[in-house]
């Protein structure tokens, strides 16, 4: 039938016109590019990645930083793209038109290390000229770590209309190591390149130079002397990286021996539970984080602030209870106190492995004890220079104590001469429990910041107890001050050792040298004099 | 694999004696009460370290063991017998693994046993193992160069971890040097001999390999961390491949991620980090970073989600993670299940003969099989680690490795074959056709 006919041709045509009018719209590059996203594959998501971004299109920033944040979307079934935004609103990545909502079998775009590295370098080429001076700077860093010839154009854009001076050095390194790499520049231009990548100096601009491949006679020249002065200039910051370790392991030493210094260097107790008494401020660090996480999160910058003051009170209250109930009785006896206060180490291990359980616990760095910063050519990371000054402050506090407080008094007193003091009016015995629950105390703080670098396990303390007693033995027993010596001797020497003899013939050498040393003078670097070593 | 005692050999002069002796009298204390039971169950020991410091690690093991008896007993039991679990604790302490593996077999006469996690306590009770003639299934990845009799190894063997995860990081990440960074113990010596070899015949020259050792838990890594970031600014695409130990990894990583080296960077791909490891880290610094094992908990299959579940139900935890040497002990007990099944008999000559070509499920939707060599087939996985502490699967071996009790790239093994089947002989050495028997 003619109707029937016509009507089905009309259909026809309409179909068809409606392709040709649809085609434009859904198959062009960029949306071919971002269709890519939905194919669950690193290769089609990498080419994705490079279309998209050079596409020029203005949705190209927001898909690429979202795929950056897990916000990517895509729809395995309708190969359908989606950008969510943090408001919950989400917009459709091909076209940029915003949609009721992301169909429940989209899932985030997968990434993995070699597609981050070519986000970041999308990202930076993207984000050149963005008004944030520190995002500009990122940018900068990126197009100089991936050097592609792609975004040299936008360096030089940017580079124009550049005004904070460090941006603009960045973006002048950048676009000197995309013309290093790239085959057809002049060579006039590679030399000023190498010149500019020399100047920067550091362990990146080495990284370059030594990996630039094929390059004119004169430019290999150039940068083989670059390489050189770089190398040379390294191997001093080197040095002074070598001695910034060894007081940062120093103070880790100080810090796990100075509990130790008070118990066993001025009362004379071989206790080998003290390593126990960090690993109980670490756990107290550990409570008071579950706590905050759970409670207060807003808190968790101080968590450390107020786990300090809990962990002193723990741990010195247990040594008090230990001191009372064990100690005491076992006085003149070192072989018995070694067994009983081990015996008490291994009990009070599985004790917070059955509390606890027995692996280990997820304790936080605060936000200003994570990262690093630079200084020329070293790295410094803040949560060892903080533990540095905490170490230092608690050794001052401590010296104060025992020098201008009453209850330091008495203890010097007790520890010189025992009968003496008594019969002057001390207490004696609850000096005793006091010192050795001071001497805990600190063990306990010790704890907190331990949490910060190590483990939180029932094992930590054992990790400690050995280097503890070489502090104090080495420093010389009953001087505080031996023990910050003997502390940053060892750290330093340790950390000079390691890079020449590797971490475990070091540690060999430290014990031998130690050994020799002790054989020399039995009393450790700082030997008491007088009385009190008859006593 | 790991071996946590780290301290303790300086220590270990004065306090050995103590130690000994508490931990024996305590576990001597805990086992009387499980050593009488009637004859109709058959007993299956679980030797893993519940105090010291390895309990971190095994106790998970003996909870997966008990909770396998529990479904198994559900089903009916094997043969008609209940199973019954007989648990005891060598405390860490390789000599008292000896002692109660001795105890396990003689007093206790349990079928078969699970357990050990470092090679030293495996090595420590090999020796009752072949005396008395009994079975241990081992679940944790270790060195190979080893094939005996008495033993079923159910966990990686070198070249189904090691061998895979360098190849994918020199294909997909065109990494050119390495930095093979271990604790300094036999599991990561001869591996790290093993990649060493391996990447040399790929064409890696000498100065592109830098090999580090560190003690047992150590804790200062500024050093290391930092030479590392040296030797990976040589212009070359650089990967570090750890052989780290447990408790050691923690600052390690941390120190990494204060100094600012990041995965897209630096990759380490660590083959003693698994999902119980994480547990302890805040792991947004170590976004991307690898590990290669047979097993995650993240990857979706029918077997793994019932099984998460079940053990969520068993250990009332419903955030407690599996891990790879759990589905070790998943598949190892299966498998000797279907033996004794099999040969209706828990005799033990009869059932090692039975586990050669027996199959079972391993949780992530394929099959293994236990080989002549007493080894197993099985899949290996690359995990990047994402912020909650879990794996994404990046790459997975397209079939199931074979185990190689022998590496094929050492001089010393790369004639030797474990055969229990044909040859009868866990170390034949195809060139000479001779069985160099327990001499070497």
């Amino acid at each position: 039938m003619p109707a029937n006919l016509s009507a089905r041709f009309c259909s026809l045509l309409l179909s068809l016109f409606l392709i040709a009018f649809a085609l434009p719209a859904f198959a062009g590059p960029f949306e071919d590019a971002v269709a890519k996203f939905a194919n669950d594959d690193f290769s089609d998501t990498d080419e994705a990645i490079g279309a998209v971004a050079s596409s020029g299109n203005k949705l190209a920033f927001p898909i690429i930083s979202a795929l950056q944040d897990g916000r990517l979307m895509a729809d395995p079934d309708s190969k359908k793209v989606y950008v969510t935004g943090a408001d919950g609103k989400s917009i459709d990545a091909a076209t940029g038109e915003s949609v009721a909502s992301v169909p429940d079998s989209a899932s985030a775009v997968r990434l993995n290390n070699r597609l981050r590295r070519s986000v970041d370098a999308a990202i930076g080429s993207l984000t050149l000229q963005s008004p944030d001076v520190g995002t500009r700077l990122q940018a900068a860093q990126s197009v100089f770590k991936s050097h592609d010839e792609t975004a040299l154009e936008a360096v030089d854009g940017a580079l124009a209309k550049e005004t904070n001076k460090s941006v603009k050095a960045a973006l002048g390194d950048a676009r000197a190591a995309i013309l290093l790499f790239k085959p057809d520049t002049a060579e006039v231009e590679k030399l000023e390149a190498v010149a500019t990548i020399k100047a920067r100096g550091d362990q990146e601009a080495l990284a370059l130079l030594t990996g630039m491949g094929d390059q004119p006679a004169s430019v290999t020249k150039a940068a083989a002397s670059a390489i050189g002065s770089i190398q040379s200039s390294l191997a001093v910051w080197s040095t002074v990286q070598n001695a910034w370790y060894g007081l940062s392991l120093g103070s880790v030493l100080l810090l796990a021996a100075i509990g130790l210094a008070i118990t066993f260097g001025v009362m004379g107790v071989i206790n080998m539970a003290h390593g126990e008494m960090v690993m109980i401020g670490a756990y107290v660090t550990f409570v008071v984080q579950d706590v905050i996480r759970t409670r207060y999160p807003g808190l968790f910058d101080y968590s450390l602030l107020i786990a300090v003051p809990l962990a002193f009170i723990v741990a010195g209250a247990l040594g008090v209870l230990i001191e009372r109930s064990i100690i005491r009785f076992l006085y003149g006896r070192p072989l018995e106190t070694l067994l009983a206060t081990w015996g008490l180490s291994l009990v009070l291990q599985q004790a917070v492995r059955t509390m606890f359980g027995p692996t280990n616990r997820e304790v936080g760095n605060p936000s200003w004890m994570s990262g690093a910063f630079e200084l020329g050519q070293i790295t410094i990371t803040y949560n060892r220079l903080w533990i540095l000054v905490f170490t230092l402050a608690v050794f001052v506090i401590l010296l104060a104590m025992l020098r201008y407080t009453a209850l330091g008094l008495e203890m010097r007193a007790v520890t010189q001469n025992r009968r003496m003091a008594a019969s002057m009016g001390i207490a004696t015995s609850r000096v005793d429990a006091l010192t050795f629950g001071l001497g805990s105390g600190i063990a306990g703080i010790a704890g907190v910041a331990l949490s910060q670098i190590d483990n939180v396990s029932p094992n930590l303390g054992q990790s400690y107890i050995i280097d503890s007693f070489m502090v104090v033995v080495f420093g010389g027993v009953g001087n505080l001050w031996g023990t910050l010596v003997g502390a940053f001797t060892l750290g330093i020497a340790n950390k000079f050792l390691e890079p020449v003899a590797g971490a475990v013939l070091g540690k060999i050498a430290i014990l031998v040298l130690i050994i020799l040393f002790i054989q020399k003078r039995p009393r450790g670097l700082f030997a008491l004099k007088g009385r009190a070593v008859e006593a | 694999m790991h071996s946590k005692s780290t301290h303790d050999i300086a220590a270990s002069f004065s306090r050995r004696g103590v130690l000994a002796a508490t931990a024996g009298l305590m576990l001597g204390l805990a086992s009387i009460s499980s050593a009488k039971a009637a004859d109709d169950t058959i007993k299956v020991g679980v030797l893993h370290s519940l105090s010291g410091t390895m309990a971190i690690s095994e106790t998970t093991l003996k909870d997966t063991i008990l909770f396998l008896i529990d479904e198994q007993n559900k089903k009916g039991g094997v043969n008609g017998k209940k199973l019954e679990a007989v648990v005891v604790d060598p405390a860490s302490n390789w000599p008292l693994f000896a002692e109660k593996a001795r105890e396990l077999i003689t007093k206790d006469k349990v079928a078969v046993v699970f357990g050990c996690w470092t090679s030293v306590s495996r090595k420590s009770v090999l020796p009752v193992f072949k005396e008395l003639n009994s079975i241990l299934f081992y679940p944790v990845q270790y060195e190979g160069e080893e094939s005996e009799r008495n033993v079923f190894y159910t966990g990686a063997a070198p070249n189904q971890q090691a061998i895979p995860a360098v190849d994918y990081l020199m294909k997909d990440e065109k990494v050119k040097r390495w930095v093979l960074a271990g604790t300094d113990y036999v599991y990561p010596r001869t591996t790290n001999k093993i990649l060493e070899a391996y990447l040399k015949s790929k064409g890696v020259a000498q100065e592109d390999i830098m090999i580090n050792y560190t003690p047992f838990g150590h804790s200062d890594w500024q050093t290391i961390v930092a030479d590392i970031k040296k030797f990976g600014s040589a212009g070359k695409k650089t990967a570090v491949v750890s052989t780290i130990n447990g408790d050691a990894n923690v600052p390690f990583y941390k120190e990494l991620g204060n100094q600012g080296i990041k995965a897209k960077d630096i990759p380490v791909v660590a083959f003693s980090v698994g999902e119980e490891e994480l547990a302890g880290i805040d792991t947004k610094p170590l976004l991307g970073h690898l590990a290669a094992w047979n097993y995650f908990q993240s990857i979706k299959s029918p077997e793994n989600e019932k099984f998460i579940k079940a053990w969520q139900t068993y250990t009332k935890n419903p955030k407690r993670v599996t891990n790879d040497p759990m589905e070790a002990h998943v598949i190892g007990f299966d498998m000797w299940v279907k033996a004794v099944e099999k040969v209706k008999s828990t005799d033990p000559d009869k059932v090692i003969d039975a586990l050669p070509g027996i199959e079972a499920k391993n949780l992530t939707g394929g099959t293994s099989k236990m080989l002549p060599n007493h080894h197993i087939t099985k899949p290996v996985f690359i995990g990047e680690i994402k912020a909650n502490g879990q794996f994404d699967v990046v790459w997975k071996t397209p079939g199931l490795v074979a185990g190689d009790a022998w590496s094929k790239e050492l001089d010393g093994s790369k004639d030797l074959v474990g055969d229990w089947v044909g040859k009868k002989c866990g170390n034949f050495n195809t060139k000479t056709n001779k069985c160099l028997g327990s001499g070497s």
